[in-house]
Parts: structure tokens; sequence; C-alpha cells
């Protein structure tokens, strides 16, 4: 059984309090921005939770990264307003948010060891000189780097690079973390790796967070909320649960995770402006089902994706335990579906009684 | 075995080259270097008739000849001085910001080389006359200044492109304002690409000859302009030694700048994508 719940609006409001009466650590409201006569941020509302880490995921060119050097104020808006912790700071310069960021490619300053490279916003911050050798050690040992602590960023491997990073922003004490891609550059197994020590580290010093990201995976697997966006604008802010159980909008469903697109549920002619989604997982291979022949079959370990040709619609199924061969005869019976009219969720998911 | 056949052609041609590189370059020098130190050496004789140093005698106890010296070790250093003053800001500008003109201008400062300099010179001079600057320290820095600016612009402005934006905002999200930014990431890192643009205008200014004739003499001679009169007016081993001593600062210079700037630093700051 599923949990029926209405279409969420586009842009969510914070959240978890429905008084509403704490203040975000981070509030967009309204901002867009115009670069080359094209609108790259259109009208974004946003409001995170303090402590909360929200990522920002979308196809490249949605503006999820402008958005992220308006936070940092590397970029002014055209127009609305940036507030971190109820504090305005839409036209402050970078040098002076409360924000810290770590870069897609680092930006670690090549010719300063490692631990200058850390110490570098302290000694900015006229912070006392004993005062930074102990906070960098601290933050160097927090992000398993004291080995490292004379080493120059070139002489270290890309994961280390990242997490000196890291701590480069960690050690500011900063009340809003910017990641952007900053696992982009690693290689598989380390990213998985590098993401959950991320999230172990903003979750143990509570720090807003903002990641921006393309790969959904790692949108889904460390945030407490994501925000899908599409042409500027935020098309649904949820948490991982929910965007992929209830896509708001159908470039969400199509975005997030595999999808069917269906114009009936019997794959017949339909409604003028309904489509369905079915989540592959959601079609079930049975006798008594529709009857379909299978085209192709792609194992991916402990499961199979199986394409089956049904009236004429290609259905995809996630298929575990034995798969079918290709050209085996089989029913299909789907077993759950969403409901979209004209690209919006219109009602709680469909569940199909056997 | 053919490829060892082939290693071993590979092997001969490379040494060949390397020969005749060697010859091309090493030559002249050696050539210069027994000039310095020999009697006599004429044609048919492999070797010179014998040695001396009273060619180095010579050189230093001829009153012109030191003042000449003096000349362009206090020329030399000036220009660098005010040609960086000058155009490393406006190569900064021409690498970060674009303005109406950019191009025109960066273009432009090729002009200076584009013509014959002698006839840029002559040119110079008239204006000269008329400004008073004639036979005068800064006449003689103007000219000199005009002969590094492509040098100090071009080179720097290419240096201060190459350090990433990322880094420069990386600093800014760290809390450092625009000119601590400058001073503590991008000046560093541009830093190589300084050095050898003061390199060259050094060199530039130090072999700077006509130009220096045409406004300085006879009140200023400078050691290329001495060399000159060395040529015409004193034996072939005066000139010898003249020319061992003009090289000196160049040879210096290169061997000091070659440790820093292959040193590996430019190289590390370009691993950042």
């Amino acid at each position: 059984m599923t949990i029926p719940s209405t279409a969420a609006s586009a842009a969510t409001p914070v959240s978890t309090d429905p008084g509403g009466s704490t203040v975000p650590g981070l509030r967009l409201s309204g901002i867009s921005k115009v670069l080359g006569g094209r609108t790259i941020v259109d009208d974004l509302n946003l409001d995170i939770a303090p402590g909360e880490m929200v990522s920002l995921l979308g196809p490249s060119g949605c503006g999820k990264t402008t958005t992220l050097r308006l936070i940092a104020g590397f970029l002014l808006p055209d127009q609305g307003r940036v507030e971190v912790d109820g504090a305005e700071i839409t036209s402050l310069g970078p040098e002076r948010r409360p924000s810290a960021m770590v870069f897609q490619n680092y930006a670690l300053w090549p010719h300063m060891t490692i631990t200058k490279n850390v110490a570098f916003p302290l000694k900015v911050a006229r912070v006392p000189r004993a005062q930074i050798k102990e906070r960098v050690a601290e933050v160097l040992e927090l992000v398993g780097l004291s080995h490292h602590a004379d080493s120059r960023p070139a002489h270290i491997s890309g994961g280390e690079q990242q997490r000196a990073a890291l701590a480069r922003a960690l050690v500011q004490r900063p009340k809003l973390l910017l990641l952007d891609e900053p696992l982009s550059n690693l290689d598989a197994k380390l990213r998985v790796r590098v993401r959950e020590e991320i999230r172990d580290i903003q979750q143990r010093m509570g720090i807003t967070t903002v990641l921006v990201t393309h790969d959904q995976e790692e949108a889904l697997s460390i945030s407490d909320r994501v925000a899908v966006m599409s042409e500027g604008k935020i098309e649904q802010v949820s948490t991982p649960a929910e965007l992929y159980r209830a896509p708001a909008t159908e470039f969400v469903a199509g975005f997030i995770g595999s999808s069917n697109k269906v114009r009936a549920l019997d794959l017949g002619e339909g409604e003028p402006g309904v489509e369905w989604v079915v989540r592959p997982e959601d079609v079930r291979v049975d006798p008594e089902g529709m009857p379909g022949v299978v085209t192709r079959v792609l194992p991916h370990g402990h499961y199979s994706e199986v394409a089956i040709e049904v009236r004429g619609t290609d259905l995809r199924a996630f298929v575990t335990g034995e798969a079918p061969a290709p050209g085996d005869e089989v029913g299909v019976r789907i077993t759950r579906a969403l409901r979209y009219r004209n690209g919006t969720l219109d009602e709680a998911p469909v569940t199909v009684s056997a | 075995m053919p490829t060892m056949a082939r290693n071993l052609g590979g092997r001969i041609l490379t040494a060949g080259l390397i020969v005749l590189v060697a010859g091309f370059i090493l030559g002249p020098l050696i050539w210069l270097g027994m000039h310095a130190f020999a009697t006599r050496w004429r044609y048919p004789n492999l070797l010179p008739d014998g040695l001396t140093l009273d060619w180095w005698r010579v050189v230093f106890a001829e009153p012109e000849l030191f003042a000449a010296m003096q000349n362009t070790l206090f020329f030399a250093p000036v220009t660098v001085l005010l040609s960086a003053i000058v155009c490393l800001p406006a190569a900064y500008a021409f690498s970060r910001f674009s303005f109406p003109g950019r191009r025109i201008f960066l273009v432009g400062l090729f002009a200076t080389n584009a013509f014959p300099k002698m006839g840029l010179f002559v040119a110079m001079a008239t204006v000269f006359y008329g400004l008073n600057l004639m036979e005068t320290t800064l006449g003689i820095v103007i000219v000199h200044l005009i002969g590094t600016v492509v040098f100090m612009t071009w080179i720097p402005a290419a240096a201060f492109s190459s350090v990433p934006r990322s880094l420069e905002e990386a600093a800014r999200d760290a809390g450092a304002g625009k000119i601590r930014v400058f001073r503590t990431v991008t000046l560093p890192l541009a830093l190589p690409g300084i050095l050898v643009a003061c390199v060259m205008s050094f060199l530039a200014s130090f072999d700077e000859a006509q130009g220096t004739y045409l406004v300085g003499a006879p009140s200023y001679m400078t050691m290329p302009t001495e060399m000159y009169s060395l040529v015409l007016n004193y034996p072939t081993q005066v000139a010898a030694v003249f020319a061992l001593l003009l090289s000196i600062p160049s040879v210096v210079l290169l061997l000091l700048t070659r440790r820093y700037i292959m040193g590996g630093q430019l190289a590390e700051g370009f691993q950042i994508r």
C-alpha cells in the first residue's frame, strides 16, 4: 500500500516544523540572474533549515552552479534576496559572507603547503597565531590529513586534495558550507567513500550545507532534501524517498531513476493530456497479466533489466531471480503507477491491485 | 636486426645534430674566447701564436670603456624597473578585464617592433630635439623602455591569464580582499612569467645599441655603443674581450632564472585544472 500524498508544489517552503518559527539557515527568495541575455536562474525560492544538507540536482545548464555562485557571492542576483541565519547578505562580496565553498577542482593554492592553505582563511581573519595552529591541526586531524600537513597540493592524491579543500572550508567554521560538485574528479569507489565522510562530518558539525551535483545517486544518498532544478527553476524539493516515490512533475519523474512512460495503464489510447509513469520495479512478470514478448535482457548483477514489448509498447521491468530469455512469451502486470496531467502529478500514486 | 640498425642510425643522426648545433652555438664563442687571450691569431694557424692578458688590461685601463660599463649597469636595471612599473598593471588589465580596444592595444604594442628600428629612432630623435631630450639620461631610458614594452606586457599578461580564476575565487571566499588576493595568490603564481619578462627586458636594454647611439652619443656611451668604435678603432682582440664582458650578465641571469623557472613551481601551478 502507498500512502496518498498531494502533489508537492514547485518550491516547497521549509519543512519539518509546521509552526515555521525557526529562522532558516539559508533563505533564497525570488532570486533571478540573467547572464549573456539568457535567464539562468529564474525567480528561485528555497529555504534550508539550520544544519540541513540540501542538494541542487539537475542536468548541466539547469542553473545549479549559478545558484551556488549567487549564494557564495561570486555573482550578485539581479533580483531577490539571500539570507543566512536571518541576516541579509544579498549585496555582500564573497569575502564578507559567512559561507565557505569547496570548489570542483579544489582550487588549492599550489605555492602553499596544505597547512598554509588551510591556515589562510584564519590568517586573513586575524586569528591569533597560536589559535590558528591549534585549529588547523584539529581540522587536518578531522579530515585525516595530518601526515600531509607540509606537503604541496601537487604531491598528494586527488582524494587527499579534496579533503584538504574541505579542511580549508571547515576551518572557517562557516555558517554555510557550499560544495560545488566536490566529488566529480574522483574515481567511482573513492567517490562513495568520500561522500559518506563528507556527510558524516556535516552531520557531526551540524553545518547548513548546499551540495551541487549532477549525479542523482550522490544527491539521493547523502542529502536531507534534494532540490531538482530545470531551466533555472526548482521543480521539486523533497526528501530523497519522497522524490522517488512521488515526483511532482514529469521532468522529475524522468530525471530521477528510470521509468516507463505510457498513455494508459492498459497501454491503450488513454485520455488527452494524461501520461502515466511506471517504475521498472512496478512492472511484474506474471502469467496472469497482459501478454508480451521479451526483446532484450540486460543483466545488472543481482537483478536484470528486461525489455518487454506489450501491445506495441516497450516496457522496462526489473526482474530479480531468474530472468526470462529474449523471445520468451510472458505476461506483464503493472502494480503501481503515477498519473500526470499536463506534466504535473495530479493525484496519489495509483496502486493496481492484483 | 632491423630495429638495432634503426636504433644505431638514430643515434648517429642525433649525435650529428648535436655536433652541428654545438658547432654553431659554441664555435663563435670559442673563437671569441681564444682571441681574448691571444697575442696574434691569423688564418692559416690552427692555434694562436701566444697567450697574453694584455688586452684585458687595455680594456680596464681605458677610462671610456670603464664608463661605458658603468652606464650600461645603470641603464639596464633602471629600464627594467620603470618598464615593470608601467607595463605590469597594463598586463594585468589585458589579462583580467575586457575593455573596448583591448585587442587593438595588445596588437599595437607590436608596432614598435614592426618597423625598422633605425627609422623609428630617427623620427624619435626629431621629437627629442624639440623636447631637449637628446644626450640626456631620460632620453636614453625612454629609448630603452620602448624595446621592453612588448616583453613586459605580453609575457606577464599570459602569466596572469594562466592563474586559474578559481584559485582567486577561493581566496576571496576565504575572506581576502581584492588586493590581498592579488598579493598572495595571483602575483606569486604569475611570478615565473614576470621574471622571464624581466630577464628579457634586461637583456634587451643591455644590448640596445642603435637608439642609444643616436640619442646618447657622444655624452653617454654604453657597452653596446662602445662596441662600434672598438670594432673600428682597436685590434680584434680588444673587441673580443669586450664582447665576452658583454655576454657575462646574460649568461649569469639565464643560469639564475633557469633554476627558478624550471624548478617545477610553474608546472605545479598548471596541474590545477
